[in-house]
Order: C-alpha cells, then structure tokens, then sequence
C-alpha cells in the first residue's frame, strides 16, 4: 500500500500555519513572470485563486464553461459566510470556529486544514469589503451577523439571500481586473476533458472550445481544478445544471485519489419535488432555520391545511429532540430527522413527502419589536403583522420571492413546504495541506476537494472555505513546488505526451457521437440519479450497496451501446458536453457506492441503516474508521483503497450530541 | 398539479453566426403548469432528440433567476411576460391553453447569435475588465469593521450590485444600449467609500469599453428598467452620468 503523505507541518496546531508560512520556499518576482498556472474554474475559489496568483506576478489561464466566469455555480450561493470575527461578543474565536467544523464533520476533517481555515476566516471578510462587496450591515455602519446550524455563535456574514453572488462578483471583479491587466487570459465556453500529465507531473489539459467543437492543448507548470462539487450524480440536486465532475474525474484516472466519495450532505430545507418533468431543486437557503419553526401535524395523515391545525396539534419535533439546538441542528440531522417523520407517516402535501417550515411566529415576534421601537404602544394584530413581514422580507424577501414563484403560494401566508435535497459534496480529490493531489503539480481547491469538512460540512462554511483556499492558501502553498519548477522552461504542446492525450479525447468523443443508440443522455441521468438516491442517499444499507453496484454497472453498459446524441462534433452540442459528463457520474457513483459499502459505520451525512443508536443517530466506529478513504483508480470498476489515519490532537473526539 | 397544456411554439433557429437562421414551428401537448418554462423546453429537446432532430441551443446554469446565463426573448419580450423574474424562473401556469409562443434569442449587434438561442455576451465582461473593480490586491484590506458605511448608502450599493449580468436590458433597448448594466456596476462601487478613489477614472474606462463593443446610446425610454430581472433603477443611468461627466470635466 503506497504511503499517502499530508505533509502537515510539524508544531502546535495554532502555530503550524504561521511556521509554514515563514519557512516555506519562495519564488522571486522575476521568475514568477515565466512561471505559468492552468486554473480550471472560476467559482469562488477558481476566481480567488487566479486573481490572487496573477497578482503575485504568475502567468495564469483561466477556463470555464459557463460564457463568463460571473456565472459559476458559487453565485446561486444564499445564506452567508462564517468568520471567527467575534463582532457580537459571543464567545467566538479561532479556536471555536475550528471546533465546531471538526463537531459538525462528525469527527472526520483533518485537525490542521480545520484550523489553518480558521484563522484566515477573518482576512476574508476584510478583503470582500475592500473588493466593495456590500455585506449586509447594521445602523451604525458596522457588518451585521446571523447564525447558521451547528453554532451557537453569530459569525455568519451575509449579503440579503445572495451571498454567493455578492462574494463571487467580488471575486470576479478581481480576476476581470487582472484580466484587463493582461495577466490572465480568459478561456469561457471551454471545458477541460484531460489532465496532461509529464514524467508523472501535471504539466497542461486538453479543453473542447464548446463553439467550435476544436479541441485545444494548454501548457502549465501547474494546474489547479476548482471545479466544484459533484451533486448533481443524483440528478435532481441543488447544484446548477452544468455542475460535474467530469474534471476531478479525469484527474482521477490520471493518478489523483479521490477522497471520501461517499460523504454527501443531503440539506434539509429544499422545495420539495413536483413531478417528473422536474429538472432541478432549489434550497431554501439554511439561514432561514434561523426564525422559521419546522413542524409536521402530532396527527398521522392530517389532511388539514396547515392554518387550520391548532397549535397544540403540531411537532415541532426538532425542537422536541434537539433543545439545545432546536431548529439549528446540523444538516445531516435535519435532513434525516425530515426523512423519519415522512417515512412514519406524517408527512405534508400532496406528496406527503415534506414538512412545514413556518414563519408565522417570527412575524409577530419581529412585529411587536418593531412596534416597540417605534413607541407604538396597542399595536393592532394588522400592524404588527405588516411590520412583522417588512422585517422578514428585508431579510429573506428574495427567497420567499423564489418560493412563491415556483410554487404558487405565498410564504408569508401560509407555512412553505420544504424537504431535503442533494446539495453539496464533502467528498473530492484527496489533497495534502498544501491543497495537492496524488499528482505532482495538481491542485485542488474549492469544492472539488475532501479537505475541510469531514463528513458534514457545516452551513456558510463552504464559501469560506473557497475563498480560504484562492486567496489565501494557495498563494502560499503553490511556492513550496513552483520554487522547484524555476528551472523548467515553458513545453512545447506540440510533444507526444499532449498530442497522446488530445487524441484520447477526440476517439472518446468520436465513440459517444457514434453509439447513434435510442435514448437521450437524460435518461440515463434520471436513472442513475434514482439509483443514487434510493440506495446511497439518506440512508445506505450494505444490501441496497451491493445491488446498486450491479446496477450501475449494467447501466454504464447500457449508456455505452444506447445513447443518442445528435447534432455534430463540431459545433455548439450540449447534448454531447451532458454525454461525457453523465459517462463520468456513471463511473463516480459506483465508487461511491463502493465507499458507502466499506465505511462500516454512521458518520456525518454517511448514514448506514446497519449502524444506528437506539433513538435513531449515527454511530460511528471511530477504532476502526477514523480514516480519509483514498481511493486509487486501477482500471473500469476497481479501485484500491488507501487509508490516511486521521489523529486527534486537540479535540477529544466524542459522539456528537445537539440535545 | 393542475392543468395541461397544449402549445405552439415558434422557435429562431440558427445553425451558428455564419448562416441566417429562421423560425421553425413545433407542437408541444401535455405540458404541466408547475413546469418551468425551460423544461417545457427540455422536453420539446427530448423529443427532437428522439426523432432524429437537433434539440433547440439555449443558455442557462442555475434555473434559479442567479446566474444570468438564461436569456430567452418570449413574445417580444426578454424573459417572457412576467415582471422581475428571468426566463428560468417563468412557469408555464403564466401561459394559456393553445397559445402561440414565439422564442428568440437576444438581439444586438454587441451580442452576436452563437446558435439558436445562444448568443455572446463577452462584451460584458471586458467592460467590467476596463474598470468594473475597486484596485486592491489580496492581503491589502484593513480590518472590515475599520470602515463603518451607512447603511442607507450599502443598501443601494447592495441593490445595484443585485445585477446578475443578463443582458435582457440591452434586448429590450431598441438603441442596445447597455448603460444599465454598466451603471449598475458604475453606482455599486461609486456608492462605497471603498470606491469612491476610482469613480472618476472608473466611469471613464467602462463606457470607453462600452461604446467600443458597439453598444447604442441611451434614448431615456426605460424599457431596460422595465424588463430587468433584477429591479436595476435607471437611477443608475444618472448616477453614472454623474461620474463620467464629472470625470470628463476634472481630466480637461
Ligand atoms: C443553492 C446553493 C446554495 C448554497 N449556499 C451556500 C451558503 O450560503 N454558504 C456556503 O458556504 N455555501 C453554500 N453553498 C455551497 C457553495 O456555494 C459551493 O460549495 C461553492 O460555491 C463551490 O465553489 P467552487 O469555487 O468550489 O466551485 P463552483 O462555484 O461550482 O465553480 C466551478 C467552476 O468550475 C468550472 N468547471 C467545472 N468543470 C469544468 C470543466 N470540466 N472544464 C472547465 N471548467 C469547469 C465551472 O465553469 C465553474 O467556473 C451553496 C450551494 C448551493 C447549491
Ligand atoms: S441590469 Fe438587469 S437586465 Fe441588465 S444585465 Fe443587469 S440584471 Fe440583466
Ligand atoms: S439559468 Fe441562471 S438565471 Fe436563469
């Protein structure tokens, strides 16, 4: 078994990062300049990661395949941002931040990662305001805070329901301005298809020019995939529709592990699914846990509209098994406590197949405060109520917008209808602390790797762990290698090794636009998907794995001889650009099931029927399975297993209680 | 779910930017009203898959009204009939049983068709590129609470950086001008202390971009602001005016 390395610095966790920094190699300005970085994504930490480095002095290439780089799946981010900033005076600091990610991935993230994100958490929120991002504030001008599930603290920065895309555009901003310095060059409607690796480096990839169809060979000392999460092997998720793992996945068959695929967080509050024809499921950002309450009837079946059900006759069962934290449990808790109360038979709707999520509490609440700022002293029920849902509506107006858009009914009136969804993946290509794979020279940063977030990850903290990696991880770390790479002159694409690999990429494209089978590229999607949610989805068994296994691996079979894809190679084809991408989560979603089948315990959003407490909670084996499962790609179907034992230093590990 | 319904649906399509495109005409029955528009959309493109013919090219990521990739010109008007939202969010409980619907892609001359419903819009990038960003580097910024704004100016600011880079105020323009856009982003940063440094050359370098991209002029209709997504005021236009014309003065 090859030894996997994380290379985590010697010394006290809170003084690793510190040291790191000062003692790792540098690269000198000049030298920087001949230095050139691929960078594949331009979602927070793509867009982060390239500004940042074509500051510093690199020559950076960015792709994407989206028309512009303002529109990767990080701007459909909602709620917040966390940060160990401690402006409410709530007990916050570094060290807390740190110990409530590693509680919330249910004791799987890596101690040093954890806390290295901790302490850069602040610098975030300093350089977005300094980019012009209009966080929400307070009166008196300062940054106004909420909480988010998991915390006991107020960290969460947030801009109205539309973080992501306030956070993004910052980013954005940055690489356009690089952009326009020259020190960029912007490759949109593009999509890697290869790694091309040299000598067991990665020194360049192969993109598709999506308008013309032509394939193209880039050269770089190094590469870095911010490609995102995988979410959408599931079909229906939370993800943006082009959302894939076509990149990470490449890089796996090319010598990158892939960590924890398994580890999918499944969030609590989504609009729940109408029909068939649906194509996708929208959240309902977390933040709104915050004031809404979350109930079903006491009553099985209550065919009751939810006005007419009295008080009395609810359960607010979060509130019930959770005290503490109430409505705020994390959302692997949520999410399955959702599920339980559906699968007993009080569900609500039609499909009885959601739970409520009410804000008429929070109305009267914010009603009366407001009534009372405003020395208003017998408010009547009508004026408390248009206060109550102007306070509401400034906080959360556009996702109740959104609601009632897709739905039809008006929030404000009546409770809305929510339950889980897919919505982001812990799991992605294993990387070391320096953020580098299996790979020498391939990076991986944002979403797209396993590092942060164990088997949970907690809400908001996805877009800090972005944006710690681009712009303020990376720049650091990429030195440690780059500093060795000074002597290497920039490679001609024009050698065996690219020529090799574009050539792959045209016979694979060649084949799918050859099968000429009878069935659209969705139809396959849709059956994986419902594979991947029955069976390894919100509750695994090792029965349901082994048949999924089989199954998954007839319907790779099926999509290789039926697929049809019309249209031509060489052209705009979306129909090919889905092909290669669902080929791929065909071949992703039988690892994960593979890795849900070895992971003989309960952890974080890892939920095995087998491994439960008496009331219902996971239960992890922490002697035996307290390990990165990294996964090596050998050939179609088998993958060998390496393990990185996970060692806690600072935090005791305990089981994980929200009580 | 409630009604069906049957549709006729009028489509532009366009091989690439090469050759003309023109209407074709297609029937679509049993479409649910819960659907959204655009899988309405994905399951005329099933058919047409299945039946041999090339599905219809549209642009979208998201389908939640964030990204601005989706951008579809529905009888006569950028992202359809309803006020404030994007094509992605429309659904088909907005439209009548054995109505005609016409589908275009956006058009100006600064956002050339790729194919079909798919049109460049690159243009909007280099003109944030020109200038659309405050200069500091990564690792420059003071402690965030340092510089306390009023909030009555971030709101505004938040309001004009809501602009989720559509275009459709350009396709409703009859000029396709694209001042709201570039307003938009010209007010954000010209609200905040933070931008306040560069307004002046700021405003400068973004309608240079923009007139060069070949973008029309302004004519003070409001249909942009009338079909934005988004809610951008066109106070944004005088704002930016402002700016520019400030900047002109202070450059002589
Ligand atoms: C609806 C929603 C709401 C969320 N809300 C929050 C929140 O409130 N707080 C929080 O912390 N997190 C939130 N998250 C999670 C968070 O948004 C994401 O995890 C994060 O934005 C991912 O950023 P990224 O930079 O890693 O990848 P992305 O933003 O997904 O960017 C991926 C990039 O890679 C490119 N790409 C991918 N494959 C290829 C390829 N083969 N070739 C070329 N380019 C490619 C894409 O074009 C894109 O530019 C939310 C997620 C969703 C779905
Ligand atoms: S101003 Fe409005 S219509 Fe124009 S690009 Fe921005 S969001 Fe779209
Ligand atoms: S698809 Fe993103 S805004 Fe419509």
């Amino acid at each position: 078994m090859t030894k996997i390395d994380a290379k985590i610095p010697d010394g006290n966790l809170a003084e690793k990062w510190t040291k790191f920094k000062s003692s790792v190699s540098l690269v000198n300005p000049s030298n920087k300049r001949s230095l050139e970085i691929i960078v594949v994504g331009s979602g927070l930490a793509g867009a982060s990661a390239a500004a940042s480095l074509a500051e510093l002095g690199y020559k950076v290439k960015v792709f994407c395949f989206q028309d512009s780089p303002r529109r990767a799946h990080s701007i459909a981010a909602q709620g917040g941002i966390n940060a160990a900033k401690n402006y409410q005076n709530d007990g916050d600091s570094v060290y807390r931040l740190f110990y409530d990610t590693i509680k919330g991935g249910d004791y799987r993230a890596r101690e040093a990662n954890v806390h290295r994100l901790a302490e850069v958490s602040g610098s975030i929120i300093d350089q977005c305001v300094a980019q012009g991002v209009p966080f929400a504030r307070e009166y008196g001008g300062l940054l106004s805070n909420r909480s988010f599930g998991g915390t006991q603290v107020q960290r969460t920065f947030y801009a109205a329901g539309q973080t992501g895309q306030q956070l993004l555009l910052g980013a954005y901003s940055a690489l356009q301005r690089q952009v326009g310095m020259g020190n960029v060059q912007l490759f949109t409607r593009h999509e890697m298809l290869d790694v091309v690796t040299i000598d067991g480096k990665a020194r360049g990839i192969i993109a598709r020019d999506s308008v013309s169809g032509a394939l193209e060979r880039h050269f770089g000392h190094a590469v870095l995939l911010c490609t995102g999460g995988y979410g959408n092997v599931f079909y229906l998720s939370t993800n943006a529709m082009g959302s894939n793992v076509t990149a990470a996945w490449k890089a796996h068959k090319k010598g990158a592990f892939f960590a924890n695929p398994c580890y999918t967080q499944i969030h609590p509050t989504c609009i729940p699914v109408s029909g068939d024809h649906q194509s996708k499921l929208t959240l309902m950002s977390e933040s709104l846990r915050n004031d809404g309450r979350i109930w079903v009837p006491k009553k099985e079946n209550d065919t009751r509209k939810a006005n007419e059900i009295p008080e009395d006759e609810r359960d607010y069962y979060l509130e019930r098994r959770y005290p503490a934290f109430g409505n705020l449990v994390p959302r692997d808790i949520a999410s399955r406590a959702a599920k339980e109360r559906c699968d007993a038979g009080f569900g609500v709707g039609s499909s009885k197949m959601a739970v409520y999520l009410d804000y008429a509490a929070a109305i009267i609440r914010y009603g009366k405060g407001e009534a009372n700022k405003h020395n208003m002293h017998s408010p009547t029920d009508e004026e408390i109520q248009s206060m109550g849902k102007a306070v509401v509506k400034e906080k959360y107006g556009n996702l109740f917008d959104m609601y009632k858009q897709i739905t039809g009914e008006d929030p404000y009136e009546v409770p809305m209808r929510i339950y889980p969804a897919v919505h982001y993946t812990m799991g992605g290509l294993w990387v070391d602390y320096n953020l580098m794979t299996t790979v020498p020279g391939l990076y991986a940063l944002g979403e797209a790797n396993f590092s942060d977030h164990g088997a949970n990850r907690l809400g908001a903290s996805a877009l800090m762990q972005g944006l710690a990696d681009g712009y303020f991880v990376i720049p650091y770390t990429i030195g440690a290698y780059l500093a060795a790479e000074i002597r290497t002159p920039s490679m001609s694409t024009d050698s065996e090794d690219f020529v090799k690999a574009e050539k792959a990429v045209q016979d694979r494209l060649e084949t799918l636009m050859n099968i000429k089978g009878s069935k659209p590229v969705d139809y396959f999607h849709k059956r994986l998907g419902k594979i991947m949610w029955d069976e390894c989805g919100m509750a695994r068994s090792e029965k349901g794995l082994k048949a999924s296994i089989k199954e998954i691996q007839a319907l790779q079979k099926e999509f290789w001889s039926d697929v049809k894809i019309p249209g031509e190679i060489n052209n705009l084809n979306l129909e090919l650009e889905k092909a290669g991408r669902v080929a791929d989560f065909l071949e992703l979603g039988e690892l994960m099931c593979i890795d849900a089948l070895d992971r003989n315990e309960s952890c974080g959003g890892h939920f095995r029927i087998e491994y439960q407490t008496e009331d219902g909670e996971a239960l992890r084996d922490d002697d035996k399975y307290a390990y990165v499962a990294a996964w090596e790609y050998e050939k179609q179907s088998s993958f060998k297993l390496h393990k990185e034992e996970l060692k806690y230093e600072n935090i005791k590990i305990a089981q994980r209680s929200y009580k | 779910m409630e009604g069906n319904l049957n549709l006729t649906l009028k489509i532009w399509r366009q091989k690439n930017t090469q050759t003309a495109g023109k209407f074709e005409t297609y029937q679509v029955s049993g479409i649910s009203t819960d659907m959204s528009f655009l899988e309405m959309i994905d399951v005329l493109n099933n058919r047409l898959i299945e039946e041999g013919d090339d599905p219809v090219a549209f642009d979208h990521d998201c389908r939640e009204g964030i990204c601005g990739m989706c951008s579809m010109y529905i009888n006569g008007r950028p992202h359809g009939p309803n006020r404030g939202v994007t094509t992605c969010q429309l659904h088909m409980r907005s439209f009548k049983d054995g109505e005609t619907i016409t589908v275009e892609p956006w058009r100006a001359s600064a956002f050339p068709v790729i194919k079909d419903l798919v049109v460049n819009r690159s243009a909007f990038d280099r003109i944030i590129a020109a200038g659309g960003f405050i200069s500091v580097n990564t690792g420059n910024a003071q402690d965030a609470n340092n510089l306390p704004i009023n909030k009555d100016n971030a709101d505004d600011a938040f309001a004009a950086a809501a602009c989720i880079g559509c275009g459709a105020c350009v396709a409703a323009c009859k000029n396709a001008s694209a001042m709201l856009f570039t307003s938009a982003k010209i007010s954000q940063l010209a609200l905040l202390p933070q931008g306040q440094i560069e307004a002046a050359t700021r405003a400068q370098a973004m309608v240079a971009q923009m007139d060069e991209e070949g973008f029309g002029a302004c004519s003070n209709t409001g249909a942009c602001e009338a079909e934005c997504p988004k809610g951008i005021s066109i106070e944004n236009i005088a704002r930016m005016n402002r700016e520019y014309f400030s900047a002109t003065f202070s450059s002589k």
